[in-house]
């Protein structure tokens, strides 16, 4: 057992239902009890989906627990194939199925007799991986199936496209920032040229597997979803791939030259280095705002950094070679992607994490004091806390991470954005110096201003106000002493509260 | 269904309905959200997988950040396989919980899991109890007995079991003997437990305690004989454990949701223990005139609960006392007897406003609803978080059935707030039709 406050990653189901409904007509069912589909509330909330969530949780009660639940699966298998007509029904394990032990497999195999989608079992096991494993191995695994399926009935694209083209692999929903960077890899890939083949799994329909090897090459924007798909593909399909994430003004020309090295191999003479020159210093602004006046004050400032391992890295480069930043600690939760986080990253930071318990991380944070952080939501509130400022960086996602407009985190636009994360992060130059001056932004105890001070609060009542959340707590106790004061009352008691309340003047 | 639906119309008594269980709700485990609150000196520990730590953290939005007094003990494949022993994984961890938080009791929550692989909480319980001197009170929140809400009553039914039994013949025992006490169960906010008891104070009724109070160490003496009451209509459990176990005379009433529910739930208690009520008829009056800018509104407006928190037939009752008309209670489940009262009064009230009976769907079929709303088209569908979204772009509104849950809804005053949750969605769609948007969800 283990005492866990939070955590970083979630739990595999959540991962395989991440693929499966990012991709069109694809239903997932899952074999649990009453509760465990709460992705359904994650996808609707946060992403703020307007279609109902294709997940159905075929639901585990005291019945099925005696009696075994096979036909119910079967039965909702079928009965979602009739309503739905998806392409593709994949069977989620959870917990409860691993405990169970049930043959999921051979629900699949009767199901899928009488169904016109296809039927897949998710081969993941839900004690042994975690929510960004299972998603990488649940979309290798669709897309095995269906360009062996292709190769069967000869549907398969094998011919290559006459331009250069490129599969995006990976992306999917409740990702950070996914469909601002989607775009941005759009806009990246009309400016060199390139077409873009497939986006796979988000917003792709499983038909579309089939053309993969039309492409010319893959891109996995991040490692943590993709990788598995993409070496299958180059192991099966002859196809390269690039793992670059193209996060900051360095790594997007890394990126780009690693394109351009991919495609003069393939035959095509093509030079890049204008188009990134002419990005760099002058489309995007970022490369200029670090050599400007502004940023000198961000030299020797300390950070540390959290979060997945793509963004890890990326961000730790950043500050590192692109913002003379200091960073102490680089860290990740990812801890398969260990090697090569660490390959990537020890020369851009003194010390290196590889952790997902967050009171450890507090806890380094607290101890070296670092001017910022850049993190997860988790390390926004030990930065609360200590009263460090702290840029989020990476998932687990929040609400705030789904933001209306637009909000790369890749290309020369999220190169852009990265940099203004880090400016409105640090206190800088004349801000410092004011801050020194006047003690602080402002005074932490904020008194509401009130009428006067003849009213005398009762300690329940006191403690009754304090309960009240902070925003109207202030307004709250305003309208109580006004509404003492007009009946005469000098001792605000939790009594004159209700009464105030009753009365409907409270807020 | 349609075809019933219209015969419906015409019935005198309530249908009920079971369908086949695939909605969505939360997962009992979520009422350590709230109870944790409550209980100020308490701890929750509850014993499951990353799957039910990952809902407590995402979908329920508890986000676990400043020093909270509850956290997973998260089975992993050792403990799942039993090659690890449960009892020496659970003093491990509860020790450290008394170092770090020393709560006065800590609560164990059981899930589906420890369910399954059928972990011996009852019976390790007492011997950590023993050996940590904190109270251990077990509860089985899981997903495959109870939904949402109804982890608060397998919490309360729990505690029902033990608390308050020290009750000596010394002290106050003498007089208890003679007169019954009067505890009400339930867990609300302290300004509602406040304003109850001051309700039933006017008319000289003293409440004894409340399971749960705010403080573990506060937990009123129970005695067998006495009066037990519950304010929230998913606590059925918690009934039978105080009629069964502690002996205890359950007073059933309609819930006090909505100034016809509280004036209800006030008039039977008093019934009970022979006080009059005078005033009470002046008091709720009074509470719906408060109310009348908000029946405005709602009047002749129609309602479909989907069916989440268990609060919907107290809900779906005081919107039709408001004048509103409801096609479709959806409810996880129903406890005929422990929900009597509260049906008992949506009849009545049907029957006085002059409306339809409402048809009850017990474990309802998200599926078969989601095609009744297409063709009934309420004006409000209260929903779990899962289906508002979807629902709001196809052109219908809705209120998040969450919202009641969280909200402070008891008693005279809160009315108010429950008016305020369902007029919103109703008012903002005002000026939505003036500005022609009505669906976007297909590009028609």
């Amino acid at each position: 057992m283990k005492l866990a406050y939070w955590m970083y990653a979630g739990p595999a189901h959540i991962g395989t239902l991440r693929i499966a409904t990012s991709f069109r007509k694809v239903h997932a069912i899952m074999h649990a009890p009453l509760g465990d589909d709460y992705f359904n509330v994650m996808r609707s909330m946060l992403e703020r989906k307007r279609d109902f969530t294709p997940v159905t949780a075929s639901v585990v009660d005291r019945h099925v627990l005696a009696r075994g639940s096979q036909e119910k699966v079967i039965q909702n298998i079928k009965r979602k194939d009739k309503e739905e007509q998806p392409d593709l029904v994949l069977l989620t394990p959870t917990c409860t199925s691993s405990i169970l032990q049930e043959d999921l497999q051979n629900f699949v195999n009767r199901a899928s007799q009488d169904s016109k989608a296809d039927v897949l079992l998710a081969d993941v096991n839900h004690y042994r991986v975690n929510e960004l494993q299972a998603a990488d191995r649940t979309l290798e695994q669709v897309i095995k199936f269906y360009l062996e399926k292709a190769e069967k009935d000869n549907s398969i694209f094998s011919k290559k496209t006459e331009k250069p083209s490129v599969n995006i692999l990976g992306p999917c929903n409740l990702g950070f920032h996914v469909h601002h960077d989607i775009a941005e890899l759009k806009r990246l890939f009309k400016d060199l040229s390139i077409t873009i083949n497939t986006i796979i799994p988000e917003g792709a329909s499983i038909d579309e597997l089939k053309k993969l090897p039309q492409a010319w090459f893959n891109i996995v924007p991040y490692r943590e979803v993709g990788l598995l798909s993409a070496q299958h593909l180059e192991k099966n399909y002859d196809m390269p791939f690039i793992s670059t994430a193209p996060i900051g003004i360095v790594e997007t020309a890394n990126f780009i030259r690693q394109i351009q090295t991919l495609l003069k191999q393939l035959g095509q003479n093509v030079n890049f280095e204008k188009y990134i020159d002419l990005q760099t210093r002058f489309v995007s602004q970022s490369a200029w705002f670090s050599r400007s006046i502004d940023c000198q004050n961000l030299a020797g400032k300390t950070a540390v950094v959290f979060g997945d391992a793509t963004h890890t890295v990326a961000i730790t480069k950043i500050l590192s070679q692109e913002m003379g930043v200091r960073v102490l600690v680089a860290g990740t939760y990812c801890k398969p992607e260990e090697i090569w986080f660490r390959k990537e990253i020890s020369k851009y930071c003194e010390d290196i994490l590889i952790t997902d318990d967050h009171n450890l991380v507090g806890d380094i944070i607290a101890k070296l004091e670092p001017s910022a952080i850049f993190g997860t939501q988790m390390e926004r509130h030990i930065g609360k806390r200590l009263n460090i400022p702290c840029g989020v960086i990476s998932a687990p996602v929040h609400i705030q991470n789904f933001p209306l407009s637009y909000r790369p985190f890749m290309g020369y636009e999220g190169s852009n954005q990265i940099a203004d994360l880090i400016y409105n992060s640090f206190t800088l130059g004349m801000e410092d110096h004011l801050l020194e001056i006047f003690g602080g932004h402002d005074t932490k105890d904020i008194s509401s201003s009130t009428l006067s001070n003849e009213n005398i609060w009762e300690i329940e009542a006191e403690n009754e106000l304090k309960r009240i959340p902070g925003f109207v707590r202030g307004k709250i106790k305003r309208n109580v002493e006004k509404f003492a004061k007009i009946n005469n009352l000098n001792k605000i008691t939790l009594d004159v509260m209700h009464a105030c309340k009753e009365a409907g003047n409270m807020q | 269904m349609n075809i019933e639906q219209g015969s419906l119309i015409n019935s005198n008594s309530i249908t009920f309905e079971c369908e086949t269980g695939n909605y969505h709700t939360f997962c009992p485990i979520s009422c350590v959200a709230w109870l944790y609150q409550k209980i100020e000196d308490s701890f929750f520990l509850v014993i499951g997988t990353k799957t039910c730590g990952y809902f407590l953290q995402n979908a329920l939005g508890v986000m676990i950040f400043a020093e909270p007094r509850y956290a997973m003990a998260e089975l992993e494949e050792a403990d799942i396989s039993a090659h690890l022993n449960d009892y020496m994984e659970l003093k491990r961890l509860c020790t450290l919980i008394k170092k770090d938080r020393n709560p006065s009791v800590i609560f164990w929550i059981g899930t589906c899991t420890t369910e399954i692989i059928k972990m011996d909480l009852e019976g390790i319980a007492p011997k950590l109890e023993n050996e940590l001197g904190v109270p251990i009170i077990v509860a089985r929140a899981n997903g495959l007995d109870y939904a949402f809400t109804q982890g608060e009553d397998t919490v309360l039914a729990a505690l029902a079991q033990t608390f308050g039994k020290k009750s000596t013949t010394s002290d106050n025992g003498t007089k208890s003997e003679n007169t019954p006490n009067l505890v009400i169960f339930g867990s609300v906010p302290n300004s509602v437990v406040y304003e109850l008891g001051n309700e039933l104070k006017t008319y000289g009724i003293e409440i004894k305690g409340w399971l749960p109070a705010k403080r573990y160490t506060e937990f009123p003496i129970l005695n067998e004989k006495d009066f037990v009451c519950g304010v929230n209509p998913y606590l059925s459990r918690t009934a039978t454990t105080l009629m069964r176990r502690r002996k205890c005379q359950l007073i059933g009433s309609p819930f006090p949701i909505g100034p016809d529910g509280t004036k209800a739930w006030i008039e039977k208690i008093c019934s009970v223990f022979n006080k009059p009520t005078p005033g009470l008829n002046d008091r709720e009056e009074k509470a719906w005139k408060n109310l009348e800018s908000y029946l405005k509104l709602l009047r002749g407006k129609s309602v479909f609960f989907m069916g989440d928190n268990l609060l919907e037939i107290s809900l779906a009752r005081f919107f039709i006392k408001c004048g509103m008309s409801v096609y479709e209670i959806g409810i996880p489940y129903l406890d005929k007897r422990y929900q009597g009262g509260e049906l008992a009064l949506l009849e009545k009230t049907c029957k006085e406003m002059g409306t339809f009976l409402p048809v009850i769907v017990e474990k309802p079929d998200n599926y078969n609803q989601l095609n009744r709303i297409k063709d009934l088209h309420p004006d409000l569908v209260i929903t779990g978080m899962a289906h508002a979204n979807p629902l709001e772009a196809r052109g219908i509104n809705t209120k998040w059935s969450v919202e009641f849950t969280f909200s402070q809804i008891h008693g005279f005053t809160n009315a108010k707030n429950i008016l305020e949750l369902i007029s919103k969605p109703l008012q903002r769609q005002t000026t939505f039709k003036e500005l022609g948007w009505k669906n976007y969800h297909t590009l028609v």
